[in-house]
């Protein structure tokens, strides 16, 4: 046996799983086709928050006056945001290679297929550097991850030129003068805030509803009259008959309830959904479940085939780099005999926008269709202070405890800083606090924090400061 | 620079006794040199090296207990990277434990439905808030309730699906199969009136932990009972006089226990009911008879196996309990040679003892105790005759071996006691 665990796939989920596998004495191996650190760290949620962070300080040039400063002319240089977009990126990829090497990881690089054996398939790399090596352990990790999903029939296939998916619209030469974002999931919505705040017009089209359909539906109307201020132009429960390219740009034709329309941009974003990277990996002749494009796992990620597990994007959503790692650790403690923490441990979501939208837990809607009766409580960030203070009053939070037993069931807020403020309440869901102990939990002052507190107050009609 | 990590010498090991160092601080060793010997609960195990080197630093001195698995125990100079080293006889590291094994046991807690558990009065009890507001409104006391949060704690589906009135002392006999392994609190000797100083205290060591605990767990957790009967031996101490005749050159000398444990081998084949364990999934009916016979060894006592032990002569018996009492006595056992085993025996005839019942060895279904063999007056037909006669007992887990299982079993092992012969049909 050349390994205890062989992880096919260096994303958040591999590569984690893997540090976790080697500290827990297992002997890891790790197979990556293309860079370290998978999507996420290369193609995805850090490059962003690069090149967001370059909007949002750009955006804010704007409004100096609004703090009593000035400055002539705020001017961006694209060709540097992108580059800094990437030096980031290649700064964690580089990170990702030492831990490997700190934990005695052996990484492959190459592309990974499985075959029949036992105890565990056998993993058959096709080298970068040339060659075939076939290796086996006792217990191989599918994190093969995502890719974005494309409807060619329609011609929502990226091109590379007039049509990207996020990994082009990360990368372009020139900063589009109009955009065409399709879907307004968290890829969408952040790409849509990026380019809108570098001055592009640019109009979301999405199929539900609303925008940002995983969130609570009040989120979901608050972000779109805030994004609305910023410029940004929305076609909701807009269906995507079309889209057809021209020298100079593209034309989506979408039919609105029962009107039909053909909107003209520069550059269209495809981001309607990811899709499982299933293929080529051996998994049909191995009898591995598939639905869709996701491999089936059990709790602790097992597929059914002996010794076979898969973890992250792969085996279905949420497509999050954290739910990745979460089950990565998880399915290597449980390889590792660990007894499993059993905690009932909320994935929160968080969406880097300007307003940035985060969220834990049930939604007001999915809490009433389970049948829980709840208590919901508000609280605006006009109200508080230290928003005040920094100039950021936009958005709210809001919380909601079962009306019975007072758990903690959701949380979701939108406004300034909520992505890091969520972990306030994913740890309150996780240790099970009740509203008892987030009204006894003392919030520092002046902090956006404090609004946590009397969100959680305003449901048992305590608020203060409202 | 390498650190020598304390190995892990059973996939279930967590710490150890660092019984004694070989080598001090300065001494060259090379790759295969015994460096160490490491006290675990059921054995003394030599601590080979793995690199060559300088011993730099000793970093646990001897004697230290409870040293955890993995843990730095010295620094080797000129090595390259961290290892534990191999340990002599056994498995290696908790890595090369079966997992599947190993993760089924530990989880198998968690998946019970909300079980009692046991607290002292007044001791803090770890509840999730959530957990506890949901106790209140049922009415549920918590310290009956078992926890399957990290470190025990009670959680929300603890208590989710509780019925109210779980008092601790009414069922906390319902599901012993969950909580193995903690025993009551025991008092201190002062508070039971024993004043300080009046006594010597020898510190409990590995085996006398793992005796008291898996003692205590069987006794209280297994439903045992005891059968008792008398058999004649005189055939028996007849025949084996013939047998050691026979085996006199060969240096063998077969007891009267090796017979005693072929014995109970081919009882146990006849009546296949009585070679079984209980298991949640279901009751398992071993293939082989592997009989573990107890050696009371300084300091406690273990239970080496002689596997398969129906397929093997008296002679092979005879040389393999010799060898497996001896290596038990200075604790050089591999944890395969006394871990598992399907019927234990244990024989106190040397002493004198008439007869007494064993405490079951999990997971085994039964365990016979024997007695000494004396001459007595014995009634054959109207007439007073005297016979050789022994006392065994059989203590059963009346889960998997009921009485007129046992029964059936004795008749069978007293028929084969008292006609040698019979064995050989």
């Amino acid at each position: 046996m050349d390994f205890d665990v062989i992880i096919v796939g260096a994303g958040p989920g591999g590569y984690v799983a893997a540090i976790r596998a080697s500290q827990l004495g297992l002997k890891t191996a790790i197979v990556e086709r293309e860079a370290l650190g998978g999507v996420c760290l290369n193609w995805g949620c850090i490059p962003t928050k690069a090149l967001l962070k370059s909007g949002e300080v750009y955006e804010q040039l704007h409004h100096l006056a609004d703090y009593g400063l000035a400055a002539d002319k705020p001017r961006f240089d694209f060709t540097k945001v992108v580059e800094r977009s990437r030096k980031v990126a290649g700064q964690l990829n580089s990170g990702v290679g030492f831990l490997m090497r700190k934990h005695k990881i052996e990484v492959i690089e190459g592309t990974a297929r499985l075959e029949k054996g036992t105890p565990a398939p056998k993993v058959v790399i096709a080298q970068k550097r040339g060659g075939e090596r076939t290796i086996q352990a006792k217990h191989v990790i599918l994190a093969t991850g995502a890719r974005a999903r494309t409807l060619p029939q329609i011609g929502l296939e990226p091109d590379g030129d007039r049509v990207w998916s996020y990994r082009e619209a990360m990368v372009p030469k020139a900063a589009p003068k109009s955009l065409i974002v399709i879907g307004s999931g968290a890829i969408g919505i952040e790409f849509a805030s990026f380019y809108r705040a570098l001055g592009a017009e640019v109009m979301v089209v999405e199929a539900l509803s609303r925008i940002l359909p995983v969130e609570d539906e009040e989120v979901s109307t608050a972000a779109r009259k805030a994004f609305e201020r910023r410029g940004l132009k929305f076609r909701i429960g807009a269906t995507v008959k079309k889209l057809t390219k021209s020298k100079t740009g593209v034309a989506v034709e979408i039919e609105t309830g029962g009107k039909t329309e053909t909107l003209e941009a520069e550059r269209a974003i495809v981001a309607v959904g990811i899709v499982g990277n299933v293929e080529d990996l051996g998994l049909e002749a191995l009898g591995v479940k598939i639905d869709k494009t996701h491999i089936v796992t059990d709790a602790h990620s097992a597929t059914g085939v002996p010794g076979l597990y898969a973890i992250g994007d792969v085996a279905g959503p949420p497509w999050l780099a954290h739910k990745a790692s979460h089950e990565g650790l998880h399915c290597v403690e449980h390889i590792a005999g660990q007894p499993a923490k059993n905690l009932n441990a909320p994935i929160p979501g968080c969406t880097y926008a300007n307003p940035q939208i985060a969220s834990v837990g049930l939604t007001e809607a999915a809490a009433k269709t389970a049948g829980r009766k709840v208590k919901v409580g508000r609280f605006a960030f006009r109200a508080n202070g230290k928003a005040i203070a920094a100039g950021e009053t936009e958005g709210f939070v809001k919380t909601l405890f079962d009306a019975e037993t007072g758990a903690l069931v959701g949380a979701h807020m939108i406004g300034a800083e909520v992505t890091e403020m969520i972990q306030g309440f994913a740890l309150a869901m996780t240790l099970e606090a009740t509203e008892a102990e987030l009204h006894a939990t003392v919030f520092a002052h002046p902090t956006l924090s404090e609004a946590m507190h009397e969100s959680a107050l305003d449901a048992y009609g305590l608020v203060l400061h409202a | 620079m390498t650190d020598i990590l304390m190995p892990a010498l059973s996939p279930t090991m967590e710490e150890g006794t660092l019984a004694k160092w070989l080598v001090k601080a300065g001494d060259t060793v090379a790759a295969g040199d015994v460096i160490a010997e490491i006290e675990t609960d059921k054995a003394t195990m030599e601590v080979e090296a793995v690199d060559e080197g300088v011993v730099e630093e000793i970093l646990v001195e001897a004697g230290t207990e409870g040293v955890k698995v993995n843990a730095p125990i010295a620094r080797l100079s000129g090595g390259t990277e961290a290892k534990a080293p191999e340990p002599k006889p056994a498995e290696r590291t908790p890595a090369e434990a079966p997992p599947a094994k190993a993760a089924a046991r530990t989880e198998a807690p968690t998946k019970a439905d909300p079980a009692p558990a046991k607290r002292q009065e007044g001791e803090r009890i770890f509840a999730s808030p959530l957990a506890r507001r949901i106790a209140e409104q049922k009415g549920l006391d918590l310290s009956a309730i078992k926890g399957s949060g990290p470190h025990g704690r009670v959680i929300e589906r603890d208590v989710k699906d509780a019925k109210p009135g779980a008092k601790p002392a009414a069922t906390a006999a319902a599901a012993p199969a969950e909580r193995r392994g903690e025993t009551r609190p025991v008092q201190s000797l002062q508070q039971m009136g024993i004043p300080e100083g009046s006594y010597d205290l020898i510190p409990l060591d590995g085996m006398r932990k793992t005796v008291a605990r898996r003692m205590t767990d069987s006794f209280r957790d297994v439903p045992h009972f005891p059968l008792t009967i008398d058999l004649e031996i005189d055939r028996l101490l007849e025949a084996r006089g013939r047998i050691n005749k026979m085996l006199e050159k060969d240096g063998v000398k077969v007891s009267v226990n090796d017979i005693i444990l072929k014995a109970c081998a081919v009882a146990l084949k006849r009546v296949p009911e009585a070679n079984a364990s209980y298991s949640p999934e279901g009751i398992a009916l071993h293939h082989h008879a592997d009989i573990a016979m107890a050696v009371a060894v300084e300091g406690g006592l273990i239970t080496p196996i002689i596997r398969k032990c129906e397929t093997k002569g008296l002679a092979q018996i005879a040389l393999e309990t010799k060898d497996l009492a001896e290596r038990a006595r200075t604790r050089k056992l591999k944890p395969e040679e006394f871990q598992g085993g399907t019927f234990s025996v244990s024989n106190l005839g040397m002493f004198g003892i008439k007869s007494f019942g064993s405490i079951i060895n999990e997971p085994q279904g039964a365990i016979l105790s024997v007695g000494a063999g004396t001459k007595q007056p014995v009634v054959r037909g109207d007439q007073l005759a005297i016979a050789t006669v022994m006392s065994v007992t059989m203590t059963c887990d009346h889960r998997v071996v009921d009485g007129a299982t046992g029964a059936r079993w004795l008749e069978a092992f007293k028929a084969l006691i008292e006609e040698p012969l019979a064995m050989m049909v």
